[in-house]
């Protein structure tokens, strides 16, 4: 099975049993590089889909908090190369694992040696901010070539067009952004939001994910059966900045 | 792409390709620079930003509304002025493109004015824009008071301290001034803030942008609404001079007044076109914000462009005294004109800026911006190899904003 295969798959299987799948991020070296390989185990211990994010100088798609946590993260000598590194060295998780990173830092280590680099620690697919579905070609052909995902975002205010062109190109799944805005902030998820849902999951060929401001047991009860997954990030990045256990406050998410 | 690795025949059809007109292509891009690259959410503002613009930026009422702006409330036609003085002391001729007589004290009037009256007929219901030395602010305010829009401007916490009376000027005409306490709390993070802004309103709210630099469309509109510099200067410098200068200047920092000044020349194969970008402390990264003489290319804040980074991809911190210049990127159609070799770019020092600075004012009456100071500084270089032939420098703005930082270097209140 192909990486991006591999992704989609855990998504379907984890939705089969009737709870959306959970993505879960963290920052990679936040709140500590030293802890990396723990922090990563436990988040993925109790999640279906690891998001590991590459920090980066200028991350205008998020909050105070990613902010936050990549500033940090890029003060103890984070970097891409550093998280392939890691990722190398340890005893990877079952969950499969993404990458999020704003594109300069991916520009800069060269596309080929990028899907290599990544498929060979275990890497299934990349979710890259600020690179719009027609600036994706060449990285998209480059990750392929490795059978690693290029996953792309819709938004409520995409075009229903545009949304066909995209979902049809997303691999792995398909990243509903539930809101206009930054990541972090806690949104309820109006009816508007399930109906936006509904016509992304219409026209996407792999799972959709629904991310963005998802924070507690009610939205991700509301949001069931509407999406194949749910992707949780700052208010995870929180619990590992208090140090309690990832582990534990995914479960609540899960309702058990 | 490298630049410096170009053949004669690619940098040839890239400048006939620039002076043609078919820069932006249909994917925003010069030659290889420019493009999209912005959150999805951002995506459907861009195209309506780039409809509207196509169907009004070129409309004959919306440049009448344009125009009688510019003469009646900003000023325009700018003066062109000789300068005696600096002209003898340099042992060539020296001409300024008087900028910093547009109302508000710079330049950065020309764009603010023609994105309001173009969000203005979008039915934009806000204006947000950035600002580092205050001075797009500035000009962003009194546009939006101008025509009555409310106006949000997002100022790095570190540039509001350096630059307080712009603060309290913006405040005065009705804008709410927040202070940016994330990232380097300088212009990168007003912008990086403002577009955050933007993509949780991308449809009620307008990103009015300061410089020629951004996703596209806005190195275009930029460039548009500032190329009436180098139009009315070539045409005033024919008219006094009865031919073109040898030399056109311009400071370089995302490259706004600059593309404006150089847009009506490039065509003028004869006439020699110098970007001055500010050289800092040093060469060293993190000593200056040169990224045209310095950079690598790579992705920021919307754009493929030259970049101060680091070997991981990281954006680095710049230095400048010039708070105006201190970004670390250019706009897309500079790093063009660089690759095709149209355009020299080189850069100033702090020490060199402030000299010519001292030098202007002492020897013409014009206080010039220390932004302004490094294309002086330029120009002095190029007069001592140039003896008697003609320099024409955009006086991009007035130094009265930078008084704090003269009282605390040229005239020694630190002693």
């Amino acid at each position: 099975m192909k990486p991006r295969e591999r992704l989609s798959a855990a998504i379907r299987e984890a939705a089969a049993r009737g709870e959306p799948a959970l993505v879960a991020f963290l920052t990679a070296g936040f709140p500590s590089a030293a802890h990396f390989r723990e922090h990563l185990l436990a988040v993925a211990a109790g999640a279906d889909v690891v998001e590991i994010g590459v920090p980066f100088t200028d991350p205008m798609a998020d909050g105070m908090t990613i902010q936050r946590s990549s500033q940090a993260a890029l003060k103890q000598g984070v970097s891409l190369k550093w998280i392939l590194a890691e990722l190398g060295a340890m005893q990877r998780p079952a969950a499969p694992l993404v990458l999020m990173s704003y594109l300069n830092p991916l520009l800069q280590h060269g596309y080929a040696r990028l899907a290599a680099d990544a498929a060979a620690v275990g890497v299934c697919g990349f979710i890259v901010p600020d690179l719009p579905f027609d600036e994706g070609e060449e990285l998209r052909a480059a990750l392929a070539a490795q059978g690693v995902a290029l996953i792309q975002m819709v938004t409520p205010v995409t075009t229903p067009t545009r949304m066909a062109e995209v979902c049809a190109a997303s691999e792995g799944f398909v990243y509903a952004v539930t809101m206009t805005g930054i990541t972090g902030r806690n949104v309820a998820v109006p009816d508007t939001v399930l109906e936006y849902l509904a016509q992304v999951k219409r026209v996407a060929k792999v799972p959709v994910c629904a991310g963005f401001g998802i924070r507690s047991r009610e939205q991700v009860e509301r949001l069931r059966g509407h999406v194949e997954g749910v992707i949780v990030g700052s208010a995870l990045v929180e619990v590992l900045e208090r140090g309690e256990d990832p582990t534990a406050w995914l479960r609540t998410l899960r309702g058990h | 792409m490298n630049a410096q690795l170009l053949s004669a025949d690619e940098r040839r059809s890239l400048l006939d390709a620039e002076t043609s007109g078919q820069f932006p292509d249909a994917r925003g891009r010069f030659g290889p620079y420019g493009g999209r690259y912005v959150p999805e959410t951002l995506i459907p503002a861009l195209e309506r930003l780039e409809a509207g613009m196509r169907e009004h930026l070129h409309r004959a009422d919306f440049q009448a509304e344009l125009a009688d702006q510019l003469s009646n409330w900003v000023g325009r036609p700018t003066a062109l002025s000789y300068a005696p003085r600096l002209s003898a002391a340099w042992g060539a001729h020296v001409w300024f493109k008087r900028e910093d007589l547009a109302h508000t004290g710079a330049h950065k009037i020309n764009n603010a004015l023609g994105q309001a009256l173009l969000a203005q007929r979008l039915g934009a219901k806000r204006i947000v824009a950035e600002t580092g030395a205050g001075q797009h602010g500035v000009a962003s305010a009194a546009a939006c008071a101008r025509l009555g829009l409310p106006c949000i401007v997002y100022m790095g916490a570190i540039d509001m301290e350096r630059q307080a009376p712009n603060v309290g000027r913006m405040r005065l005409m009705g804008a709410e001034v927040v202070p940016v306490t994330g990232g380097d709390q300088t212009l990168r993070a007003a912008i990086d803030e403002a577009l955050r802004d933007w993509v949780s309103d991308p449809m009620g709210t307008f990103y009015l942008l300061g410089s020629a630099v951004g996703p596209h469309p806005y190195p275009y509109l930029v460039r548009e609404l500032q190329a009436v510099i180098g139009r009315e200067a070539r045409e005033q410098f024919l008219k006094r001079h009865g031919g073109l200068p040898d030399a056109v200047f311009a400071c370089v920092g995302g490259g706004s007044n600059s593309i404006g000044m150089f847009h009506a020349f490039i065509p003028d194969r004869g006439v020699e076109i110098i970007g001055i970008e500010a050289g800092g402390r040093g060469p060293k990264l993190g000593e200056n914000a040169a990224s045209l003489s310095y950079g690598h290319p790579g992705v920021l804040q919307g754009c493929y462009s030259l970049l101060l980074q680091d070997e991981n991809g990281q954006i680095h911190e710049t230095d400048s005294i010039s708070a105006g210049l201190d970004y670390p990127g250019v706009g897309p159609e500079h790093a063009l004109l660089h690759a095709a070799g149209r355009v020299h770019y080189e850069s100033a020092t702090d020490a060199e800026a402030l000299d010519a600075l001292q030098e202007c004012s002492r020897l013409e009456g014009i206080l010039p911006a220390l932004e302004t100071a490094h294309a002086l500084h330029g120009a002095k270089r190029w007069a001592e190899k140039n003896q008697g032939r003609h320099a024409l420098i955009c006086m991009s703005g007035r130094g009265d904003k930078d008084m704090p930082t003269l009282q605390r270097t040229l005239l020694g209140d630190a002693k």
